[in-house]
């Protein structure tokens, strides 16, 4: 779990959470058409897991990610986390989403008190809200409009907001796909050093095949629409990892051929 | 030729301005009053409308605070600094008095019972400022319980409109039916459905300021965007929250511009109803006073009301301000 400054919360069931999908299949309904988005996907993902989703887009990432947070019930197969079915949203599992998604309305600070607020414990917060925004190092911007944001500050707000719940399961939708490179490999390294502290299992969809290398434990490879798992590929790297390292660059090959490009 | 120039000076360069150590404007304004009070005083009335003195007094005593302040604005920091900026308004104001009076009082041009001289104008207030008050009052209590209980109800049942589907689908119809008809279409059923016309001036009110508040919180509740609610779920809101701390925040910018709507439309429904049969009110002294010819009355009245109506229309401005003013940056206003 993530030590917001000087509060500590030490909870036990802060561990993260294994997810399993077993047998899911998902459509949505297009103009009366049913549209099959996932088709019988069966993972595994550990406790404290990092795991990467990589795959064409409009595969079906989110919409897994979806599943996985309860926004939405899978048509068919079912979504279990620590063993229960996933059947609605809760703190435990926070979705941060591709776009930032901070409410207009909101200074950073309210941004951020969100999920306390809505769990009606925002009172005593007020300590943790800080040190999240220390976290993603806001806590100048606590006052600050959205629109006064740059992209990559809107993103650490975003994440801040996620962090603040202690979830157990992260799931992070292409968050970093928006910023300009540099932030990137800024907000990689924040990623992963805020995972290596905690101990909750993230899932992260993302279209950076090195991304998902420098990260992740394990790539998840799915084809196209209605997404399948094509390929997984063990990561086992020790931390930190460095881009021009041999292997990374060898199983970066290796993906992209998987992927359909053969460069 | 400096005109522009000053104009400028006054408005943002304190500084420069305080560097000569007179409000030019300022002097020119006060000479401007006076030139009224001489053209007020100098010459005889066509007719007599009463209260010329009075007036000659008010304009020579603010011809001198003018003067005064012509040395003494730029010490009162804000209040000076928005005074400047009206300077030449008060200048134009001075002789707009100088030509009024001389065309309708001293020189008898423009026809007689139809318009007024400014001392007129003043001599309706100090004469029949009771019976101003009086349906000032009275319309105040009208409009206040008509707008409010209007916007709140159009305010909730847009939430409603706009949150729930079945409330949609059976009030979304009728909405869409009933609102688009004007309000003061409603006056002759009205009158003869409520037992007073005060309650029936009520009602009006109260729907011509409710409708538009009603479709477009229900429009900007529709509009929210979906992924805020998914944030929100995600994070452990309850449908409470998600209606109270997402759904209607983000649709207050709708909100809004249905309050404004709903407040133009109830200045309309408001006067009309008030001209139907009530005893008492801004629209009754309007009608009355036409009755009788007494054009004076109707423009003093006219005064007032735009007084008032500008009033309430800057302090929604305020409101506005106050609540959204997230929005600064995200829109143009
Ligand atoms: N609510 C929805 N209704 C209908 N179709 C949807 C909906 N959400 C996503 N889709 C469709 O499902 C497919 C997969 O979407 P998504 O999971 O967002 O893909 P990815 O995140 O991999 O790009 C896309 O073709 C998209 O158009
Ligand atoms: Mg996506």
């Amino acid at each position: 779990m993530v030590a917001f400054g000087t509060t500590r919360v030490a909870v036990d069931n802060s561990a993260g959470l294994s997810v399993d999908f077993h047998g899911v299949s998902h459509q949505y309904d297009l103009d009366g058409q049913p549209l099959p988005v996932l088709r019988q996907i069966d993972l595994a993902v550990a406790p404290g897991e990092f795991v990467a989703l990589l795959g064409p887009s409009g595969c079906g990432k989110s919409t897994l990610l979806r599943l996985a947070a309860g926004l939405e019930r899978p048509s068919s197969g079912e979504v279990l986390a620590n063993g229960t079915i996933v059947a609605r949203p809760d703190p435990s599992r926070v979705l941060v989403f591709q776009d930032p998604t901070l409410f207009p309305w909101r200074t950073v600070r309210d941004n951020v008190a969100i999920g306390p607020e809505a769990r009606g414990v925002l009172p005593g917060s007020q300590k943790r809200i800080d040190g999240a925004l220390r976290l993603v190092k806001l806590e100048a911007f606590a006052s600050a409009f959205p629109h006064q944001l740059s992209g990559g500050m809107a993103q650490r707000a975003a994440l801040a907001r996620a962090l603040i719940n202690d979830p157990r399961l992260l799931l992070l939708d292409e968050p970093l796909g928006r910023l300009d490179s540099l932030t990137r490999l800024t907000m990689q390294e924040e990623l992963l050093a805020l995972w290596r502290q905690a101990e909750y299992t993230v899932i992260l969809v993302t279209h950076d095949v090195e991304e998902a290398l420098l990260l992740s434990g394990r790539v998840i490879v799915l084809t196209e629409r209605p997404a399948r798992i094509k390929a997984e590929v063990a990561v086992d790297l020790p931390y930190p990892r460095r881009r021009d390292d041999p292997r990374i660059v060898a199983q970066r090959q290796h993906i992209l051929e998987i992927l359909g490009f053969s460069a | 030729m400096s005109a522009a120039i000053d104009e400028d000076a006054g408005e943002k360069s304190v500084s420069s301005a305080s560097a000569g150590p007179v409000w030019k404007h300022g002097l020119y304004a006060a000479s401007a009053w006076l030139l009224a009070a001489i053209v007020t005083i100098a010459f005889p009335d066509v007719v007599p409308w009463g209260s010329r003195d009075v007036f000659v007094a008010l304009l020579v005593a603010g011809a001198m605070i003018l003067a005064g302040l012509a040395f003494s604005v730029e010490k009162l920091g804000r209040f000076g600094r928005g005074l400047m900026h009206y300077g030449p308004w008060l200048i134009v104001l001075g002789l707009w008095f100088a030509v009024w009076e001389l065309i309708t009082a001293k020189l008898g041009w423009m026809p007689k019972p139809f318009f007024t001289p400014p001392h007129g104008l003043l001599h309706v207030y100090i004469v029949d400022w009771q019976r101003i008050l009086i349906c000032i009052a009275y319309t105040a209590r009208l409009w206040t319980i008509g707008f409010f209980s209007g916007i709140i109800v159009g305010f909730i049942g847009g939430v409603a409109l706009g949150w729930s589907k079945n409330f949609a689908y059976w009030g979304m119809p009728v909405l869409k039916l009933i609102g688009p008809v004007p309000a003061s279409a409603w006056i002759p059923a009205t009158f003869f459905l409520f037992p007073t016309t005060f309650q029936a001036s009520l009602f009006l009110v109260a729907l011509a300021s409710g409708i538009p508040v009603a479709i477009l919180t229900a429009s900007g509740v529709n509009s929210v965007n979906r992924s805020f609610y998914d944030v929100a779920r995600t994070l452990g809101a309850s449908s409470r929250y998600l209606v109270l701390r997402v759904a209607i925040p983000a649709a207050l910018p709708h909100v809004f511009v249905g309050l404004f709507m709903g407040l133009y439309y109830s200045f309309a429904v408001l006067v009309v109803a008030e001209m139907l049969g009530a005893k008492y009110g801004l629209g009754w002294y309007l009608q009355f006073q036409t009755a009788y010819s007494a054009y004076a009355n109707v423009y003093a009245m006219l005064i007032v009301m735009a007084l008032l109506c500008s009033g309430l229309v800057k302090l929604l401005f305020v409101a506005r301000d106050r609540l959204l003013g997230w929005q600064k940056g995200v829109v143009q206003w």
